[in-house]
């Protein structure tokens, strides 16, 4: 005998109640009517919302500056620092007449996360230089096929009229540990347009 | 021959050695780091200062301290000379301050940069910087520029060490390249506007410390910790053939001449150094152009190594190499057969 579990089989014949299964049909019965009573475990999804944390950490953002250029540079970082080797990219320069398009000289022409491998750790939002990525409060929603989340450009960058706010989740811890990381010659284009103008 | 104590460890040298040469033969972290010294070219160094050393001792004859820290490359060893390095803490601190003046006008734009990775002074200012600047001026801006078809000037980021003009004063027939103007608006450039047409000019790129001289035809296709380095030769008439291939799944994405250690071109057999032609480093990008030897080894602390392993054995090797660097011949019982490379 392995456990002390185990029971013997009894083959005992039953009796005529028991042949007859209507107590037992209606005693299950009688479990599934209480539930009608009793609070439902879901809930009415797209109109209705589970609370989640304040750090909830959802689908990507790729922000843009306060000029509207794309903060991402391409420079690789989240891609390294991915755990899950979800993130993907191909840079391309920036060509005359972009400057209001990309911040940086380099740029992102194509940028894809599969969702499907994304463990939503955080790491690509520690690791970015440039303040670009960012995991926010939206959930990624399901689809039927493999390919759809696979998601490129057009759904993780920000559109200028619909800005994303990630400001939730950069506390006052968040915000110091970024401080932290130095950017200060990570300056934008309007700083250093400001700055010019308050020298004259 | 000359005695001389580098941090607490004594050696032999020749007459003549430098310092820093000395400590090279010693390795390890003992070696000072060099910004603008280049053992291959003749007369560089003097420039940068980060290879500073204090010495506590001139000579056996004369054995006062020199008043200030001394450019490592540029000092010869006396005989009975102490030196010091890691082991002194105001040196250290000398250095950091060396590396703040040397990042002054460097526009850390290292998430663009192609260098990024395999770039000295990004790995002189983690180890040896400041965490900040406290530089509160404008940086000095030049455009980018176009030196021949296939080399990009950054001159923003160029920290005037002058290996590329001894480059093209030394490797190349006639002089194409140097620094016009002085101070803060010095900057490279070719001689009399120039395009460098020279066989040779692309070990410009393989010299630059930093990201100011880059492959334009690498420019942006990838950084350097996604490709794969591989050894490879190919019978080249002009040069010694000797590359190394960085590879991004089945495309050559650039080729460079084969760096050692210290970050400096590798010796041929016969003691040349394998300066590449530009038709090896720009023409063949086609695995069929070379026969390859086989991957680079990849030092596992830089970020190249990302992503590639190379089983217990490579750590191991490593180990030992750095053991056996050290003449003290520190004992370390690695195990029966650590040594047999095959042993996992």
């Amino acid at each position: 005998m392995l456990t002390d579990r185990s029971k013997q089989v009894v083959r005992k014949e039953m009796t005529w109640a028991e042949k007859a299964y209507l107590p037992a049909i209606f005693s299950g019965m009688m479990i599934t009517f209480s539930h009608i009573f009793k609070k439902k475990a879901t809930i009415k999804y797209p109109e209705q919302k589970r609370p989640i944390a304040p750090i909830y950490r959802g689908q990507h953002v790729l922000k843009r500056d306060e000029a509207g250029a794309e903060r991402c540079t391409a420079c690789g970082l989240c891609a390294v620092a991915c755990p899950a080797e979800a993130i993907t990219m191909v840079a391309e320069e920036r060509k005359k007449g972009e400057e209001n398009l990309y911040r940086e000289e380099k740029y992102a022409s194509m940028y894809e996360i599969n969702m499907l491998r994304c463990i939503f750790c955080g790491l690509c939002e520690e690791a970015c230089p440039k303040e670009a990525i960012f995991l926010t409060d939206r959930l990624v929603p399901s689809t039927f096929e493999r390919a759809d989340f696979i998601y490129g450009k057009s759904k993780l960058v920000e559109t200028i009229d619909n800005p994303i706010d990630v400001s939730v989740r950069q506390t006052q811890k968040v915000l110091e540990f970024k401080e932290d990381k130095k950017h200060k010659h990570n300056r934008t284009f309007l700083d250093k347009i400001n700055t010019i103008i308050q020298r004259h | 021959m000359a005695k001389v104590t580098i941090d607490d460890i004594t050696i032999e040298v020749p007459d003549g050695t430098s310092i820093l040469e000395a400590a090279r033969i010693i390795g390890g972290d003992i070696a000072p780091p060099a910004m603008c010294y280049y053992s291959k070219l003749k007369t560089s160094g003097g420039y940068c200062r980060t290879c500073i050393v204090k010495v506590e001792q001139g000579s056996a004859k004369d054995p006062r301290p020199m008043p200030k820290p001394v450019a490592s490359c540029r000092t010869t060893v006396m005989d009975g000379m102490v030196v010091r390095n890691i082991t002194s803490p105001e040196n250290l601190e000398a250095r950091a301050g060396v590396v703040e003046f040397l990042l002054l006008n460097h526009p850390l734009d290292c998430p663009i940069c192609d260098q990024a990775g395999e770039c000295d002074l990004q790995d002189l200012a983690y180890k040896h910087g400041e965490e900040e600047t406290r530089y509160q001026f404008p940086r000095r801006e030049f455009e980018p520029e176009d030196i021949g078809p296939y080399i990009k000037l950054n001159m923003n980021r160029c920290i005037l060490c002058y290996r590329c003009v001894k480059v093209a004063d030394q490797i190349t027939d006639g002089r194409c390249h140097g620094v016009v103007n002085r101070g803060e608006v010095s900057q490279i450039s070719t001689y009399i506007e120039q395009a460098i047409d020279n066989d040779f000019s692309g070990n410009m790129i393989d010299v630059c410390p930093v990201g100011a001289l880059t492959d334009k035809t690498f420019r942006f296709k990838s950084r350097v910790w996604y490709t794969k380095p591989v050894d490879a030769h190919r019978d080249c008439p002009k040069c010694s053939g000797k590359v190394r291939l960085w590879y991004q799944g089945e495309e050559v994405l650039r080729v460079t001449g084969r760096k050692d250690q210290w970050g400096e071109i590798e010796n041929n057999e016969d003691g040349s150094t394998a300066w590449i032609c530009n038709d090896c480093r720009f023409d063949k990008k086609e695995t069929k152009d070379w026969v390859i030897e086989g991957p680079t080894h990849v030092n596992r602390r830089s970020v190249i190594s990302a992503n590639h392993y190379e089983g217990l054995a490579a750590i191991k090797a490593d180990t030992l190499r750095m053991l056996g660097s050290q003449p003290h011949g520190v004992k370390v019982d690695l195990g029966e057969g650590a040594l047999d490379p095959n042993n996992e």
